[in-house]
């Protein structure tokens, strides 16, 4: 299976040496046969005896993360969807896709997405799979943003990016705590650990983690918005990812997952009401649009939703239905976004309002849509398999396991839902294969699409037809396997077309069609609802203004505080080191005084000391060069004599030299300076200065107090003044540790002032010019 | 004495902040080296107050006061003159090439 999962990969390293061949041979008729070689590889496996497949690589063993790819009825299904779907629609862009365009791009971001999905869904390790996750999120951003020359495209490719990333990341954060909770990254192990999770504090976290990376993938109410946008993708790629793939791949999560939370209640209220409301939503924005591809989008939306709200009911008919749904939706709108893509190529525009009365001109295409659209919509024909998987759905609309008064209401917003489908696709298809021939506002003139082009959505269709037909034949050998690995209890399930007059989906979907026709011929009538909702609102303009707020707020935010100034800095650091260092001192009591080890005092430090306070405050107020020096150096000096007081010769004297040399330096230097000016600051600003001067000069006082009243252990002193002589031979013992015991801090002290000289002598000899930089 | 001391380094601290926070370059510099007393200050009240004699070994004596701090404090002295001179070189280099010493005004390029 490895190899299923990495042969794309592999083949996309020849794409681009491929490509230079492309006009000769276009470069998708290579790129065919991998698809369709997985495909074939994995139909094997269908059958009714079929049992789950584990297989494991390894990669990073220490963390737990490896490849271990595992295949039951679920992935299964998704597998044969994305290597199946993939080679239609390869095909397909062998014929949209003009030789002209860069067809080595495009086929190697299809195959990079073609194995992330495939790893997605084979993945039964955690972090593996979320890698694969990220992966199709960056190979639908190239998609997307293929004609990048474009602006829209652009825009719906960085939108998509966003808001999955968004959703992909959460997903990330979901999983490391699953993998905390369980001690394993494997997704069966942890199935198999369900008792520790359900009991687990995070499970609501986990949940809800989980469940927005699987709903912004999915497309789910609000985070849909980046699906209509995503539309200016080439149609091959819409009709692949948008439609049959990649939006699946939050279904596939939730429905992976669902055998662990499916007894927790909450899962099955947010799930199935994301998913209700989404399904409603979606098919009624989609009335609205005027783009094909924009109609296909809200649809696909409303579509996953109803899945999405299907996985949520988590009854056995309702999972059965869910799984039936994904292989009926693949079929009819992969087959719907290809009559698009034809559409649009042969007659140069998607907008509904230009199109009209096709059908005369591609009777085939036409054919396609009608039955691709009435499948979509529901229409109660035994050879639609829509109707199929949408009466299931009502089925298990009804029949939910905990009737409270919101279980109540979902068969109503179902019909509702389905009502608005059932008028979108009428109008998608006899808007635009019927009534009025508008040639003249045609940027070409329509004809039928080249035979090529057509066989993708033709297989797709036969499909449509032939599931309709015989609704059981994929059952046995196929989605019933999915099915158990979703929810073990399914038990075999028997689709029929005719449950006779008692059966109470029969007339919900009755009440569909019948309302839905009313709806769709009066139209023009009802159309001005959307003006009282949405109206205004938008979750386009949310997500616009959340983009376009985060960047200027935060420029206003950075340029709020780095405004250039060195005092404005520096009084943010020190306010800010100020307030912190004063809450957590009085948080932790770090007060203390203690008097008991105190030396005495004696009247010339007194006096010392007080000189030297009054020089340092006047130092502030000296406005004139060398009387400021000379209060500088009274402090230089009174710390001089304070260290001849406390018996420090040796800094007593380095102390008098460097400060009357310091002195000289200051006087030198104020010889070619500006004079001293009073300060114009505002008394404001004074204030403020004050405030935070004194308020340090406090902290390290209280600092010092506290830090000399608690001595925690005695000084290792002793050792210097025992061992001076015997190890250091010397009487100095201050100059025995500087040379001796501690002589490594000596050297670098002396490569700090040769480094000083260096940059003084740089400074003062390299006169650049002003402005040579 | 310590507490006196450690008032003492409060008072530098502060000065030397305050003058720190002014727009004139020199007073920057002044306040570093305030800043830097104020330092030493410190180090040589937490390494305690006179219990001794100097730390120069002598017959008979065996009470010294703490010499660790005193080597610390040597080390630092060099480094922040090293560094003061640096910056008072430094502040005659920006003046003259900019033509002035208000901090305000040095501001590099806006695009910077």
């Amino acid at each position: 299976m490895i190899f299923a999962v990495l042969v794309p990969l592999l083949i996309a390293c020849f794409i681009p040496a491929l490509s230079k061949l492309k006009e000769k041979i276009h470069t998708g008729i290579f790129v065919f046969f991998v698809p369709f070689i997985i495909f074939l590889y994995f139909v094997q496996f269908v059958g009714s005896d079929f049992s789950p497949i584990l297989e494991q690589y390894s990669w990073i063993p220490s963390l737990g993360i490896n490849f271990d790819f595992y295949l039951d009825g679920l992935s299964l299904l998704f597998v044969l969807l994305i290597s199946g779907i993939g080679t239609l629609v390869v095909l397909y862009s062998i014929y949209y896709l003009d030789k002209s365009e860069r067809l080595g791009h495009f086929y190697v971001y299809l195959l990079m997405f073609m194995s992330a999905m495939l790893g997605v869904v084979l993945s039964d390790n955690l972090f593996v799979l979320y890698t694969f996750w990220e992966l199709t999120s960056i190979s639908s951003f190239l998609l997307i943003g293929y004609w990048h020359f474009k602006e829209r495209s652009r825009y719906g490719a960085l939108k998509s990016m966003l808001i999955t990333v968004l959703g992909g990341l959460s997903m990330l954060g979901g999983f490391i705590l699953l993998y905390v909770v369980t001690g394993t990254t494997s997704i069966q192990q942890m199935i198999n650990q369900v008792d520790v999770i359900l009991s687990s504090n995070y499970l609501p976290l986990i949940l809800g983690f989980i469940l927005l990376g699987a709903f912004t993938k999915s497309a789910q109410f609000p985070f849909h918005i980046w699906l209509p946008d995503a539309m200016e993708a080439p149609t091959p790629v819409s009709a692949y990812l948008h439609s049959a793939t990649m939006v699946k791949a939050g279904i596939f999560l939730v429905a992976r997952f669902s055998p662990i939370f499916s007894s927790y209640e909450w899962f099955f209220i947010i799930v199935s009401v994301a998913g209700i409301i989404t399904l409603c939503w979606g098919s009624y924005m989609s009335v609205r649009q005027t783009d094909l591809k924009a109609i296909l989008a809200f649809s696909t939306i409303s579509q996953l939703g109803m899945i999405m709200a299907m996985l949520g009911f988590g009854t056995t008919a309702a999972v059965f239905a869910a799984v039936f749904h994904i292989l009926n939706h693949a079929t009819f709108k992969g087959s719907l976004f290809m009559v698009a893509g034809i559409v649009d190529h042969e007659t140069g525009t998607r907008d509904i309002r230009k199109l009209g009365g096709l059908a005369t001109f591609m009777p085939i295409t036409a054919t396609l849509a009608i039955f691709a659209t009435f499948s979509m919509a529901g229409v109660p024909l035994p050879f639609l398999n829509g109707f199929y998987s949408k009466e299931l759905f009502f089925e298990a609309s009804i029949h939910l396991e905990d009737p409270s008064f919101w279980s109540q209401a979902i068969p109503y917003l179902a019909v509702l839902g389905s009502i608005f489908t059932f008028v979108y696709s009428m109008y998608f298809f006899f808007g635009t294969f019927t009534g009025k021939k508008n040639l003249g506002q045609l940027p070409k003139k329509p004809h039928e699409a080249p035979f090529g082009m057509l066989v993708s959505p033709i297989l797709l269709v036969l499909g449509v037809i032939l599931i309709g037909l015989f609704p059981n034949m994929v059952n046995a050998p196929f989605l019933q396997h999915a099915a158990e690995a979703i929810n073990s209890n399914a038990e075999f399930h028997k689709v029929k077309f005719w449950h006779g007059w008692n059966s109470p989906a029969l007339w919900m979907s009755l009440i569909v069609v019948a309302l839905g026709a009313t709806l769709f011929l009066t139209r023009s009538k009802w159309q001005g609802v959307y003006r009282l909702l949405p109206g205004k609102v938008s979750f386009n303009k949310v997500y616009d203004a959340i983009v376009a707020n985060v960047d200027t707020v935060s420029q206003a935010i950075t340029k709020y505080y780095m405004t250039g100034s060195l005092k404005t800095y520096m009084s943010l650091i020190l306010g800010t080191t100020l307030i912190v260092s004063f809450v957590f001192m009085f948080i932790s009591d770090g007060f203390a005084i203690n008097t008991n080890q105190l030396a005495d005092i004696s009247f010339i430090e007194i006096a010392v000391v007080m000189v030297m306070i009054a020089a340092a405050i006047g130092t502030i107020y000296m406005n004139h060069n060398v009387a400021a020096v000379l209060v500088l150096g009274v402090v230089g000096f009174g710390v001089a004599i304070l260290f001849v007081i406390y018996r420090a010769p040796d800094i007593a004297l380095t102390q008098l030299v460097i400060e009357t040399v310091s002195v000289a330096l200051f006087l030198l230097c104020f010889y070619h300076l500006p004079k001293l000016r009073k300060s114009t600051d505002s008394a404001k600003t004074k204030a403020m200065n004050a405030i935070i001067s004194i308020g340090f000069g406090t902290l390290i006082t209280l600092v010092a107090i506290s830090a000399h009243s608690s001595r925690w252990f005695e000084s290792i002193s002793d050792y210097f003044v025992e061992n001076s002589y015997k190890l250091g031979g010397g009487d100095n013992i201050v100059n025995v540790i500087l040379v001796d015991m501690r002589g490594l801090d000596t050297l670098f002290e002396i490569a700090v002032l040769g480094i000083a000289a260096l940059a003084i002598v740089g400074l003062i000899k390299n006169k650049n010019n002003k402005g040579a930089e | 004495m310590e507490i006196i001391t450690s008032i003492l380094a409060g008072v530098l601290f502060a000065t030397a902040i305050y003058n720190i926070l002014q727009k004139q370059l020199l007073r920057i510099v002044i306040g570093t080296a305030l800043l830097s007393h104020g330092a030493h200050i410190l180090i040589l009240t937490m390494g305690r107050l006179k219990t001794g004699q100097p730390p120069v070994l002598t017959e008979g004596i065996s009470d010294y006061t703490d010499p660790l701090p005193q080597a610390l404090i040597l080390t630092s002295i060099v480094i922040s003159f090293g560094v003061t001179s640096l910056l008072l070189v430094l502040a005659y280099r920006t003046t003259k090439e900019n033509n002035t010493d208000n901090m305000e005004q040095l501001r590099g390029n806006e695009n910077e």
